[in-house]
């Protein structure tokens, strides 16, 4: 799922501070999951940014709601009493819930209280670990399921750089694994080390603007005039 | 020959090659540039002209490389994938190759958090493999990658690839060797080299996969300045392996002796590396110190320099 986490509490106190009412939408999804911007996280921020508030005399008033999700225009549209009555939204969600509420509520200024960080893992509780890049080309039948466009600081497809430590670590040091190091390693032990002899081509990179799904078994419901009529 | 360059040339006679690095500067000093080419001149047999190492922002090897030429010494220009997609370096190698280099380096490239650019957007478009196969598609075919029209022209390039014996998974590193021929590798230039025994056993596996008969390999080498240099690269140079008998050889050089020890210790490895089958010639960086390459290659019985 997505991880993301808190902006500084000052910075995000910065941008708010100046409205008389402001509305914090938190976020039932990876948010939630991830412990940045679930209904707990975000009862805490109007609770640190009303004690902020006070601190500066501001009458400023803190209003909370937390969504299912920010990423459907459904649950977006549940909060339409409350939006109509704030001046801005803090939005609790990843980048892209925070723009869908963006785009919901247009009339409105809405700020993101947390940075995106990537689509990861839970390792441990509040530890987690990127896995994958969305390259949208996935390769990770041939490595052993370890990415290494996600995981190789190179995104080297082709094998190991020149870098890797006698412990088996990444050139940059502070413990991460060199993910072509852990690639041959499991290879090796399905007895597949073949595969990291194949030159990989180079990738047909995603990167032509944003990008739409529509799912297998939804093309024809989505074929592209029906896309610009919902979007009107 | 693919590229007739002089280095490609002084390896096809079967001439023990030498080649040395030349880093470029972090200004606009056209003086330091001259100034280490004319210690290199006759020295070597070409120049490697380094791309951004360390991450550090220097003038560009594209640029570099070109004066060399101008100055009538041959370079070897080193392309790194951490700063250019494919559009930019495709241009950059049609346009080192109309400013007279024939010889490219592929390299990944050291990672942007080693330098003085930490907040740079990391590129890494293609690997360093696909570097290899993309220069050779246009070399070979005289096409760029993913497209099947002819571009005019030719473009000479003797191509070449880095190796690192001393990196894990050390018993993969001959293999990958063999995928870097595969793609395109004419030459390869080693990671510096202080463990002999290491190396020879990296060559070993070499000749097995009969690699050392498809690619002229060219042992890297590093001279020592003193005992803190070997201590700090030994500690904090990834990929590198310094035995402890020459940290403590270096050690124990008296004072004011260091240098000299380090000299010594790299003319003596040289001198190794020579008996190696399979070894085509040596690659020496020394860093910031080009003053001493013609020493090293002199003390090393290795001048002058066979003219082919």
């Amino acid at each position: 799922m997505v991880k993301a986490t808190r902006k500084p509490l000052a910075e995000i106190f910065g941008v708010v501070k100046g409205f008389p009412r402001v509305l914090v939408v938190g976020c039932g999804g990876c948010t939630s999951v991830c412990l940045a911007g679930g209904q707990r996280e975000t009862i805490e921020m109007a609770d640190d940014l009303k004690h902020l508030a006070r601190g500066e005399h501001s009458a400023s008033q803190y209003e909370v709601i937390t969504t299912e999700r920010q990423c459907n225009p459904e649950h977006l549209a549940e909060i339409a009493d409350l939006a109509e009555n704030a001046d801005c939204l803090l939005s609790m969600a990843c980048g892209a819930g925070a723009g869908l509420l963006a785009d919901a509520y247009p009339k409105l200024p809405v700020f993101p209280a947390l940075d995106t960080l990537f689509v990861g893992v839970d390792v441990d509780v509040g530890l987690y670990e990127e896995r994958c890049r969305t390259c949208g080309e996935c390769r990770l039948g041939d490595t052993g399921g370890i990415c290494p466009v996600t995981r190789c600081s190179k995104g080297s497809v082709n094998g190991p750089c020149g870098g890797t430590r006698a412990d088996g670590t990444c050139e940059l040091g502070a413990g991460r694994h060199c993910a072509w190091h852990d690639i041959y390693d499991r290879l090796k032990g399905q007895n597949r080390l073949a595969n990291m002899l194949i030159i990989r081509p180079a990738m047909e990179w995603v990167d032509k603007g944003p990008r739409t799904l529509a799912q297998r078994g939804y093309e024809q419901r989505y074929a592209q005039p029906a896309v610009e009529a919902a979007r009107k | 020959m693919k590229s007739c360059s002089n280095l490609e040339k002084v390896l096809t006679a079967g001439a023990f090659a030498v080649t040395a690095e030349l880093g470029p500067p972090t200004g606009t000093d056209l003086e330091v540039v001259n100034r280490k080419a004319e210690l290199l001149r006759g020295a070597v047999d070409a120049v490697n002209v380094t791309d951004n190492q360390t991450a550090v922002v220097r003038m560009s090897s594209v640029a570099v490389s070109a004066l060399l030429v101008r100055m009538g010494i041959e370079p070897v220009m080193q392309m790194v994938c951490r700063d250019r997609n494919r559009i930019a370096m495709q241009s950059d190698i049609l346009g080192a190759s109309a400013l007279g280099v024939r010889n490219l380096t592929c390299l990944s490239g050291d990672h942007q958090d080693f330098g003085n650019q930490k907040g740079a957007k990391k590129v890494y478009d293609i690997d360093s493999t696909q570097l290899l196969v993309m220069v050779k598609r246009m070399r070979d075919e005289r096409k760029l990658l993913g497209s099947d029209e002819d571009f005019a022209g030719n473009l000479p390039m003797y191509i070449g690839a880095a190796a690192n014996p001393f990196a894990k998974p050390y018993e993969f590193r001959a293999l990958q060797l063999g995928k870097k021929i595969e793609a395109g590798a004419d030459y390869v230039q080693t990671q510096c080299i202080f463990d002999v025994p290491m190396f020879a056993a990296f060559m070993k596996s070499v000749r097995e996969l009969g690699l050392h008969t498809k690619c002229r390999i060219l042992a890297g080498v590093t001279p020592l300045k003193s005992a803190g240099m070997g201590r700090y690269m030994a500690e904090n140079v990834p990929g590198i392996l310094i035995p402890k008998e020459i940290l403590d050889r270096m050690g124990s050089a008296p004072k004011g002796k260091g240098a000299e020890t380090g000299l010594a210790i790299c003319v003596e490895i040289i001198e190794q590396l020579r008996q190696i089958e399979g070894v085509a010639g040596i690659h020496i960086m020394a860093i910031e110190w080009e003053q001493k390459v013609r020493q090293i290659v002199e003390a090393a019985k290795l001048l002058p320099r066979p003219v082919v």
